[in-house]
């Protein structure tokens, strides 16, 4: 009796194991890598950030080693062709292009880091109470969540990066500091960018609420906190990941239009926005330096786009994706 | 089902009530004050002019106070003057919402000519090369920003080809009304539609491909090759049918994401529409001007919002709405 037993299950574990797709078996980790490897474009995109990270990290060295100076004026060597001394030349102010375009790059990534994770937390948590907590909470949050999404999004960064923060009372110092409007870029975005995570977790939360494990838990005494802190936010983590992965690079382009359009970060501070302002102005005598910024805020958009769908493909493969 | 229209009326006019007061509130925030300009374009003018010119102009009283002067003065048609033009804000608005109802128009119907082909095929062999492709450029639409493509679209065909205008909406000095007038303005359009189409095709590339997708999974599709049904019969008739209705919800709901990228395209290419207007009223601290056309864009993205839920019932008979 006890082998007959043993033999159907591991015929149904067999037949199981047959249905999943190829390089289901093994263990969770390495399923999870397989499936990501094997998108192609996900992988060449991890590649080309991680080269591009490191780039930008060794921006002062660069700077060093090419003995120029990021924001240093040297209006005889303006629009210089590319040499040795600046590979890829200097734009109208004289300044060394590539090393301007390592330090914006600085920028432009740190605003798209810092603003996933902040908005990512943002959402996490509203979507968190709305969804385990229910009721009034929910309809109050989610009528929230809903007016933002379905607010004109760009005009009204415009009129908000305008405001003078000064008018609030804060002092003169913090208002005009060099580093003021990368903190202000990164406030702003964050206010507007946690929708997506938080309908998400939301919906997540709601699923797994009436879970038997969630019950037990409640049966046995924990409260609401400790449920959504221990039990539930590890069960929403993949999906947050992808949707964090995939806002960073509506973030870079929200930063770098409102960088370009001169109300984002502030020169002499560079970004691959605000490299692109006087562009414009400059097609006729200098194309390159309207190619370059560009092409780079592109690259990196579509790589963690890249990124993001990769890790859908590998961590919720029922995903339909085609 | 007019229950439910009153209802969500109702609700758009609820949040365009208090966005009105937010945005009224963040126009008062903008740096200088309508004294401040007066006072800088008559420098004759002294501190207790200035008080006396608040106190007559009421910028004396409390935010609450002033909020609800404009809003009656509002509703009964009385929108102010622009600072920028000196004239009434509507005549300035009116003939500018005309150009951007043009663009936007254009760009959208060029866009849906371009994607939904491409969906349709790509969704019909998922993972051909042929998808592959017009993935690649879904992604690619979705991750370049709007402002450098603009830019590259100037580079190429009015720096290097010289064939079209790289800005403005008309030429000065053609009789209106003619011909050559017309070509014209057809001709000042080409770049800012090409923009536009090329940038929200790729969203709108995404969502066909996978609606199709989804549709075409569905037992009745199944029933219907069984039967015998042509593979264009089959597209046309009953998987596109059904695929179109998130689409269209999808549509509606992204008409903020449109508009935004319409006032990136109207700014680069100095087209006067509406994106333009309030840029350039933010900007010039044309206060009436920006608070009446950011007022407006928001009214009519949550309008487009009430159309894709209204829609999606027309769309779709199995949804009752109480």
């Amino acid at each position: 009796m006890r082998r007959e037993e043993d033999r159907i299950e591991a015929a149904a574990a067999l037949s199981a194991a047959a249905r999943l797709p190829a390089g289901a078996v093994g263990p969770l980790r390495g399923r999870l890598w397989r499936r990501f490897l094997r998108h192609r474009l996900a992988v060449a995109s991890a590649a080309l950030l991680l080269v591009l990270a490191v780039a930008v990290l060794a921006a002062p060295l660069v700077e060093a080693w090419l003995g120029a100076d990021a924001e240093a004026v040297d209006l005889l060597n303006r629009f210089q062709p590319p040499s040795p001394a600046h590979p890829l030349g200097t734009d109208e102010l004289g300044r060394d292009l590539l090393v301007r375009l390592l330090y914006g790059g600085r920028v432009s990534l740190a605003i798209g880091l810092v603003v996933a994770v902040a908005a990512g937390v943002i959402g996490t948590l509203v979507g968190l109470v709305a969804g385990y907590l229910g009721g009034r909470f929910d309809a109050l949050l989610m009528r929230l969540t809903d007016g933002v999404i379905a607010l004109p999004l760009l005009p009204l960064l415009i009129v908000l990066a305008a405001v003078d923060f000064g008018k609030l009372g804060l002092p003169d110092a913090v208002v005009r500091s060099e580093a003021a409007s990368f903190y202000r870029m990164a406030i702003l975005i964050s206010l507007v960018g946690w929708t997506t995570v938080a309908r998400l977790v939301r919906g997540a939360t709601l699923s797994m609420r009436e879970r038997e494990f969630v019950r037990a838990a409640v049966a046995l005494g924990a409260g609401p906190v400790r449920i959504m802190a221990v039990h539930i936010l590890p069960n929403v983590v993949s999906p947050l990941i992808v949707a964090t992965t995939l806002s960073i690079g509506n973030i870079i382009l929200l930063e770098s239009v409102l960088s370009f359009l001169g109300l984002g970060i502030q020169p002499p501070l560079p970004s691959w926005g605000n490299m692109l302002t006087n562009a414009q102005e400059l097609i006729w005598n200098a194309p390159a330096l309207a190619i370059w910024p560009g092409l780079m805020i592109f690259l990196t958009v579509i790589a963690f786009n890249f990124l993001g769908d990769g890790l859908q493909d590998a961590l919720d493969p029922r995903a339909i994706n085609g | 089902m007019t229950r439910f229209i009153l209802q969500r009326l109702l609700e758009t006019a609820a949040v365009l009530l208090i966005m009105s007061f937010v945005i009224y509130g963040l126009i008062g925030l903008m740096p200088g004050d309508p004294i401040d300009l007066m006072i800088a374009s008559d420098p004759s003018l002294t501190p207790e002019d200035a008080a006396r010119l608040k106190a007559v102009y009421g910028l004396d009283r409390p935010l609450h106070e002033r909020y609800l002067a404009w809003l009656g003065a509002a509703l009964q048609g009385d929108f102010g003057y622009s600072r920028l033009y000196a004239r009434p804000v509507p005549e300035i608005l009116w003939p500018r919402l005309g150009n951007t109802v043009l663009l936007m128009g254009a760009s959208f119907l060029l866009a849906l000519a371009l994607a939904l082909p491409a969906g349709i095929v790509a969704a019909l062999r998922p993972h051909s090369a042929v998808d592959g492709l017009v993935n690649l450029a879904a992604f690619a639409g979705i991750s370049i920003p709007t402002f450098w493509l603009a830019i590259l679209l100037i580079i190429l065909f009015a720096v290097i080809l010289g064939v079209l205008p790289a800005s403005g909406t008309a030429s000065a000095g053609l009789e209106p009304g003619s011909l050559a007038a017309l070509a014209d303005r057809a001709r000042h359009l080409v770049l800012p539609v090409l923009t536009l189409t090329l940038v929200s095709a790729g969203t709108l590339l995404r969502y066909v491909r996978a609606a199709m997708i989804e549709a075409l999974r569905q037992d009745y599709i199944r029933t219907a090759r069984a039967k015998g049904v042509g593979t264009g019969r089959l597209v046309l008739r009953h998987a596109l049918r059904n695929a179109m209705i998130p689409v269209v919800t999808i549509m509606a709901l992204d008409f903020g994401t449109l508009f935004s990228g319409a006032l990136v395209t109207e700014t680069i290419f100095a087209y006067l529409g509406m994106g333009k207007t309030i840029f350039d009223a933010v900007m010039g601290n044309d206060y009436n001007l920006a608070l009446i056309g950011l007022l407006f864009a928001t009214g009519v993205v949550l309008l487009a919002n009430l159309l894709a839920d209204l829609a999606y019932a027309w769309l779709d008979p199995r949804i009752v709405y109480r």
